[in-house]
This record gives structure tokens, sequence and C-alpha cells, in this order.
């Protein structure tokens, strides 16, 4: 995805408004489009607020910034850079992040970002893309770029073996009928989450987009069970589905990644496997969950 | 075009003295007011007619808390009504303790938090010299504490760095960083390559020569030390 990213961004550059904001991660791979275009792809050194702000101020000027890095040296360690030079300066820009929730699991704690869709969600109006294959990349990423509002677009090496572009709004992947349970997977889930349910009559469908979710898609798709898949911080869209269903007899169950830090290495799968977002672990908790209504 | 319409005094007094109504002000922010009148009077290109014009020089109030002598100016200067000036901070009143570029014309910055306005005056200057506009100039008023704040060291070492010639960053020093700058603030900036000029902070001649003392190759910094208590 990463490399999808930076072909993408570097083509945007022929658009003189686009700018690129770096603090050192990838600017190896962005040196080509700094050569050509040396006023508009930036690299601060390792300086994250800074990034930030430059991305506010160059909004400020006209510019459309994409500031980019490792998810959490850019969402957690620059968050109030984000609420003020961004959101307070009344100006929008587009964060593309790496890492995802454990994708460098050896590397520890100081390079997971689990709570970065949660930490973006606090704020108002953003729009958030959670990819699931590389091939949804260059359309999501055309679309907010070619917005004025922010977005934060969550790249993952972790994917699922088909892409599906047009899934901003939820796109039904496997359909039981009416009044079925629906299961909602965003993004790099969608696999294992089919593979879960692969023998049960549970509907499921898919988003790239968790923000703004698509509330009338779930609305019309959802009957007395809800269960929500998302490769970040469990529960992070629960106030959202809660809200959308506010009016109806619901339950829901919110599967991501736990709050408590395992201070252990190991791959992205082992930690799947110790989140319950393995296949086995999704089918143990639906199981469960499903209990009164199929048995 | 430079404006150089001076502001009585006096009227900037009785301003500045309608938006106190009565409160007791701390040192700040008279310690602001010659900076803030050269500026307006002599340096920035900008008046109320051309706060949008892209090829204005841009000026970010980034302690954000000396407020009452911007607002006060921004009055003298046409920007806002002065009927603004009164019930500052109150429920119906666009003027806060901290400034919002959304409800005050000519204010560039939303500012409060200490430590923004530099990174935001970096990323403003790199927007103007993407495009190409070389001639507007962007200033940044900082306060010698809020240099505590990291984020400053960012800014500075990446402007000098790179040589961002269009930026100047004035800090006001009127000495009330918890732990000091010893060696002096501007040091902070030549040792990455900044020009720099220490002068006195209510010493109008010096102020101006100081301002309009960048090398068009590099950052510039004005401190201006203000050490008399008001």
């Amino acid at each position: 995805m990463r490399d999808t990213f930076v072909a993408t961004a570097t083509a945007f550059l022929d658009d003189p408004r686009t700018a690129i904001v770096l603090a050192d991660i990838s600017a190896a791979a962005f040196a080509p489009a700094a050569a050509r275009h040396p006023d508009r792809v930036i690299n601060v050194g390792i300086r994250e607020q800074l990034m930030v702000g430059v991305a506010g101020g160059l909004a400020l000027t006209g510019q459309r910034p994409i500031v980019h890095s490792y998810a959490p040296f850019l969402v957690e360690r620059a968050y109030e850079q984000i609420k003020l030079d961004l959101d307070h300066q009344g100006v929008g820009a587009v964060l593309v992040s790496v890492g995802a929730s454990y994708d460098r699991a050896a590397a520890g704690r100081t390079h997971l970002s689990p709570a970065d869709v949660a930490l973006i969600d606090t704020l108002h109006d953003w729009t958030v893309h959670v990819p699931g294959h590389r091939d949804e990349v260059p359309g999501l990423l055309r679309d907010v770029v070619c917005g004025q509002d922010s977005a934060y677009v969550r790249l993952s090496t972790q994917s699922n073996a088909r892409a599906y572009p047009d899934a901003g709004d939820l796109r039904v992947v496997r359909d039981a009928g009416p009044g079925a349970p629906l299961l909602v997977a965003v993004g790099p889930v969608l696999d294992q989450a089919l593979a879960a349910v692969a023998d049960l009559p549970v509907t499921v469908a898919y988003t790239h987009r968790p923000r703004p979710f698509d509330t009338a898609g779930l609305r019309a798709l959802a009957g007395a069970e809800v269960i929500l898949v998302e490769p970040y911080l469990a529960g992070t869209s629960a106030r959202v589905v809660g809200a959308a269903l506010a009016d109806r007899p619901h339950r829901l169950l919110t599967l991501g990644v736990g709050r408590s830090e395992l201070r252990r290495y190991g791959t992205p799968a082992d930690h799947d496997r110790w989140h319950g977002l393995d296949a086995a672990g999704l089918r143990r908790s639906v199981d469960a969950f499903l209990s009164p209504v199929l048995a | 075009m430079t404006t150089t319409t001076a502001t009585d005094p006096a009227v900037l007094r009785a301003l500045l003295d309608r938006v106190r109504a009565g409160r007791e002000f701390g040192a700040n922010v008279y310690s602001t007011l010659d900076v803030l009148q050269v500026l307006y009077d002599r340096v920035l290109r900008i008046t109320p007619e051309t706060v949008d014009d892209p090829d204005r020089d841009r000026f970010l109030l980034s302690k954000g808390h000396a407020v009452a002598g911007y607002y006060a100016l921004l009055a003298a200067k046409g920007f806002v009504p002065v009927t603004w000036l009164d019930d500052q901070g109150g429920p119906d009143s666009r003027l806060g303790d901290h400034p919002d570029r959304l409800l005050v014309p000519g204010v560039e910055i939303g500012s409060g938090s200490l430590g923004h306005g530099l990174g935001l005056g970096v990323g403003t200057a790199l927007g103007l010299r993407a495009q190409g506009r070389f001639d507007p100039r962007v200033y940044v008023l900082l306060g010698d504490a809020e240099l505590d704040e990291g984020s400053n060291h960012e800014a500075i070492a990446y402007a000098g760095a790179t040589g961002l010639a269009n930026l100047t960053a004035i800090v006001l020093d009127n000495r009330s960083a918890s732990h000091g700058w010893p060696g002096g603030a501007a040091s902070r900036f030549t040792v990455n390559g900044w020009t720099a000029a220490t002068v006195a902070g209510r010493d109008h001649e010096a102020l101006h020569t100081a301002l309009t003392g960048h090398d068009n190759h590099r950052p510039h910094v004005v401190v201006a030390v203000v050490t008399d208590g008001e």
C-alpha cells in the first residue's frame, strides 16, 4: 500500500496546489518527486510537530498538504497540532499513515498505534479511510486530496485478497437474507471475518471508510444483531452504530484491538490471534454473541 | 508600498482602555504595544482592504495572550470596528482572550496554546515560496517564555537549515522564561543560521531598523527586549 501511495501522491504533484510534507519516514521513496518539485515535497526531518504545523501554514496559503509518517508519530505525537494547526485554523490536510495497529509488531509499543482512528474521531467532520487492499488506495486518495476538508488515510501491510475500490459505502460481500445478523468488516480484517462466519447465516458487509460511516447503508442492512470488526481499537465505531440504530432494539458486538499493552513482539498474525482478530478468535466471539439466536 | 500612517499613541491607549474596561492587565500586554505599532505603522504591507490578498505580508501573533494591544491596534487601523472592543470576552463578542482567525478580520492565525505560531509561519513561508510569491514576508511574534516550547526549536532548526529567507521571528523578551535564556534568546536562532538583531523593545527607530534588517537569504529574528516592567 505504501508503494501505491507514493506513486499516487507523486502523480498528484502535477497539480501545483499539492504539497507533500514528510518527517524522514518514506523520504527516500519520495526522493525522485522531491528532485522534480523541491518546493512542494518538504521533508522537515524528524520533527512531527513541525510537520503538521507546516501543513497548516501551507493550507493557509491555499496549498493542499499531504502529510505522511508512522501512525503513532503522525497522530499521537502531533495531536495538538492536528487539533489547532489544522482544525482550529479552519484549514484541511490529508494525513496518510503507515504502521497501523501492529504492522511492525517486533518493534514494540512505540511503533504500535491501535488508538489512531479513535483519536482522529475526537475531531469534527474528518473523513477516515482504512483501505483493505492496495488497489483501493488510488481512488480513495484522489477523492480526499481533491476535497477541501481533512482526511486520515490509514495504510497497512495487512491486506485482503480482493480489492473493493468503491466500498466507501457499505458493500455487501455475503448476503444471508433479510433479518440475518450483520457483520461489518472495516479494511484489512475482511478475509478473516469472512472465514470466521463462512458456515453461519450472517450477512457480511465491507467498508474502507469508517468516517463518515455509511449509516444509511447500515440501517438498510441491519437486523437485531450487528457485529463490528475493526483493525484498530475495539469499539471505535460503536458510538456511530449505536446512534444510527438508536430507534431500534438491537444488540451490538464490537471487535478490534484490545486496550491492554501486551508487551509481546512476534508478527501481525500473532497479534491478530492475541486480540482475537484471527478467524478462530472472531468465530469464538461471534458464536458467543449469536448463541441466543442461532441455538 | 509601505503603510506609513503613524498610530497616535494616545488613541491607541484609549482603545486599549476600552478593551481593558477597568480590568488589570499584565505587563505582557503593554510590552507588546511598541512592536505592534512599528509593525503595523511602518513594516507590514497589509490594510483592511488587503486581508485576503495572497501577496499581503503575514503577521502571526503566536503569543496569543498578548491580545488586548493587538485588538486595539486592529481597531485603530480599521481592521475591526471600534465597537467590537467593548465587552471583549463576553458571550456575544468576537474577541476572545486569545484571537480566532475565523472570527476577527486581519487575524492570520488562531493562537493561545504556545508554540504553534512559528511552525504555522514556516508553512506559510513555504507555501508563498512554492507559489512564486517572493514579495510577501511572514512575521511571527513570540515571547521569550514561549521559546520554552520545544516545537519552536523544531521550526528554528529547520528554517535555518533550509535558509527560509521570507520568515522573520520576533521574540518579545520581557524576561519571563522561568529558566531564562543564558547568552540571549537570539543565540538559539543564530546557531541555526538565522540573522539576528537584539534591540530595545520600546525604541521605535531601533525596532524599525531591526524589523527591516533581513538579508533575503536567511530567516531573520528580532529580539525586542523590554525590562522596564510595563
